[in-house]
């Protein structure tokens, strides 16, 4: 069996119907909680009415050390907010109630999700596809792997520039959902993504293996998008709509803007 | 004359970490994809020069000649006598060129960056005396140099802020967070994942991700090697117990490891017990922490029921942390080492008895360790012998006690 395909549930549907349509997965990160607990709902809505295919959710921690101050400064407003791991379930079992197709995936730090006793099972039943591990490399992973695939839930793994091509070889084994490209050496919200080399390695990549493979890190606009969708099958956007986000002051704000931002990309994503 | 009375115990019982850098379930290699290259190349060279004679000879000769290596052993006699227990023994790491144990690491590391070719380092600092260990090696081999220090400690630790900056490194303040030491780890984890390409991440304890654990606790060695010599030579035994602050716990790894297959010494550590380890304003994990990941290793940790990493308090900044090495957590787990825990008070209490009764001035770091001899040397009888690292010289802390004692400077 192809371990790609191996979980059934609403992210493998996502990108089978997007291939169907030939159109590219747009990926949009918005913090839990940031910047008030009433926002992330109704954002996730407006995310999905803007254009968005899959909705990745920040858990916010304490120590996010792969992040850049846009999002570094959302996980502290989360966390100044009253945030933890089980609101973040309460908000994807809140956004359930109107929208079971949309593929939901946590990310975040090992530490929140080994601090929930039980959180593959409740992850689950609050109605989570997938989970990124931002400091999860292949060798420490297969634990975790093992109790989430057994709850049918994605764990996504990275790939970055940096990654050897043996080692790439490695990690696409066990890939399921989708395949996370990093396009550069540093941290999220950074600046300039290089689409020449970013192209070179997706396309690698895509020789190994038939998973999805979404690009994030520095994509900013429709026009990066675009730019880099020729080369992959989606596109992750996280540090531009988290500014958005913290420039808003209240729910209806943001959800409008992110709307209007999120339909942006897509169009741009669409050509 | 390069390699100084260096043997230690020549049964090897005790090998860790495992290749994968587990000591026991502890330690491991948590990070972002982005740096397992770089951590693979480290471990790797780490391996080829370890044993390499040109390697060896090149870090002794360092350690001779800069540091100013070995360091003595010396006899509290007062002190000793005053308590009226066991003899006390201090390894002098206050006397290492820079003040304290942490240059024995940056200089080997140091060496590696300039095997690796890289031209810049970089490194995080609590206390000032990690990143004054790394400007300084930096400034001799004419590397550039960046260093984070969170915000408060950049203020708590001024005069070393200063050398840094004389020894022409740039000393970066960090807002994030709680603006403390592990704040600093964060900041140089992500600029190390942005320029990892020319850039060596200097870690300055036995913490974040395989191979550092090792290989930290391999360079702070010295320390025991040098020390287990010395007892035999000065005293004719080894000590009945070796003690030593435990911050991230490089100082403590150091002097222990030496002595891990010597089962009849004991081995304590003392954590920063803050305002008492029961009022939860501390720093000791493996006191009153849970098993938890940050920085790239599994260990003790002190977090909350959500995984939130807590905030930590201690009189001294290099203990301000609230994670603590891995194999500190397995050395614990198998019960080969016991880890107390100070209070700031009794910290305080003992750095002053050392000033008055020996003319020492200790860092607040190591009045720690101090302070859990004042406790339990008496306890202990006239013909044993206790073995303190006294890790570094107090100089950095002058104004931090002058400020608890009202006086301004
Ligand atoms: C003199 C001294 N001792 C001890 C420490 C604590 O570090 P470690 O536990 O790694 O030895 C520090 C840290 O800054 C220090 O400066």
């Amino acid at each position: 069996m192809d371990a790609g395909t191996a979980n059934q549930g609403r992210i493998a549907a996502e990108f089978e119907r997007l291939r169907e349509q030939g159109k590219k997965a747009l990926v949009t990160f918005i913090t839990a909680g940031d910047p008030g607990v009433d926002f992330t709902v109704p954002v996730m809505h407006s995310l999905v009415a803007g254009g968005a295919n899959l909705l990745e959710l920040g858990i916010p921690f304490s120590d996010p050390e792969a992040e850049g101050p846009t999002i570094q400064a959302a996980n502290e407003r989360a966390l100044a907010n009253g945030m933890t791991l089980t609101k973040v379930l309460d908000m994807v079992v809140e956004f359930r109630a109107s929208n079971s197709t949309t593929p939901v995936i946590l990310m975040g730090y090992l530490n929140s999700v080994l601090a929930m006793a039980n959180f593959a099972h409740r992850a689950k039943g609050a109605g989570v596809d997938g989970l990124i591990m931002v400091n999860l490399p292949q060798e420490e992973a297969a634990g975790l792997r093992q109790t989430l695939t057994a709850e049918g839930i994605d764990l996504v793994s990275l790939i970055a520039p940096t990654t050897a091509d043996q080692r790439a070889k490695e990690i696409v084994t066990t890939a399921s959902g989708f395949l996370y490209y990093v396009s550069l050496k540093g941290t999220t919200g950074s600046a300039a993504i290089a689409v020449d080399e970013v192209a070179e390695r997706t396309s690698f990549l895509q020789t190994l293996t038939s998973v999805p493979i979404c690009v994030g890190f520095g994509i900013k606009d429709a026009e990066s998008a675009a730019a880099v969708s020729a080369h992959a099958d989606g596109v992750v956007v996280g540090s531009a709509l988290v500014q958005l986000m913290s420039d808003s002051a209240d729910p209806m704000t943001a959800s409008k803007r992110l709307e209007t931002a999120t339909a942006e990309i897509r169009h741009g994503l669409d050509g | 004359m390069a390699e100084p009375i260096l043997e230690a115990n020549t049964q090897r019982s005790y090998a860790q970490p495992t290749d994968s850098g587990y000591f026991g379930e502890f330690g491991g290699r948590f990070v972002a994809e982005t740096l397992t290259h770089a951590l693979d190349g480290l471990a790797e060279l780490y391996a080829e020069l370890k044993d390499d004679p040109e390697f060896k000879k090149e870090l002794y000769e360092d350690l001779a000649h800069f540091v100013g290596r070995p360091t003595p052993l010396y006899l509290a006699e007062r002190m000793t006598a005053s308590l009226g227990g066991a003899a006390i023994y201090l390894k002098r790491e206050d006397l290492n060129h820079t003040g304290a144990h942490k240059v024995c690491n940056t200089i080997g590391q140091a060496l590696l960056a300039k095997r690796m070719g890289k031209p810049r380092v970089i490194a995080e600092t609590g206390a000032g005396q990690h990143g004054v260990a790394t400007a300084t090696v930096a400034a001799r081999l004419g590397l550039s140099c960046d260093v984070y220090m969170g915000e408060e400690d950049v203020h708590r630790q001024s005069l070393n802020v200063y050398r840094m900056k004389l020894m022409g490194a740039n000393v970066i303040p960090v807002t994030s967070g709680s603006k403390t030491l592990k704040d600093a780890m964060n900041e140089a984890m992500r600029d190390w994942v942005t320029n990892v390409d020319d850039t060596h991440y200097i870690i300055g304890t036995v913490a974040g991700p395989h191979p550092y654990p090792m290989l930290v606790r391999d360079f702070a060695s010295i320390i025991g090697q040098e020390a287990r010599a010395q007892m035999l030579q000065q005293v004719g035994k080894l000590p009945d117990v070796v003690v030593a602050c435990v911050g991230g716990g490089s100082n403590a790894m150091g002097i222990f490891h030496p002595f891990i297959n010597d089962t009849d010494v004991d081995l304590v550590g003392v954590e920063a017990g803050g305002r008492g380890v029961s009022t939860g304003a501390h720093a000791a994990p493996l006191n009153d922490g849970k098993v938890g990941v940050l920085h790239g290793n599994r260990s003790y940790l002190m977090s909350d029921d959500d995984g939130q990493v807590m905030e930590t308090h201690s009189v001294s900044a290099g203990l301000d942390y609230p994670g603590v090495g891995p194999e500190h957590a397995h050395l614990k787990d198998i019960g080969r080492a016991t880890y107390a825990a100070a209070t700031d008070d009794e910290a305080m209490e003992a750095f002053r008895m050392l000033n008055r009764q020996e003319g020492i001035l200790p860092a607040l770091e190591t009045s720690h360790a101090l302070a859990w001899v004042v406790e339990n040397a008496r306890k202990m009888s006239a013909d044993q012998t206790i073995l303190v690292n006294l890790s570094g010289r107090g100089d950095k802390d002058i104004l931090t006690v002058a400020d608890i004692d009202g006086i301004t400077l």
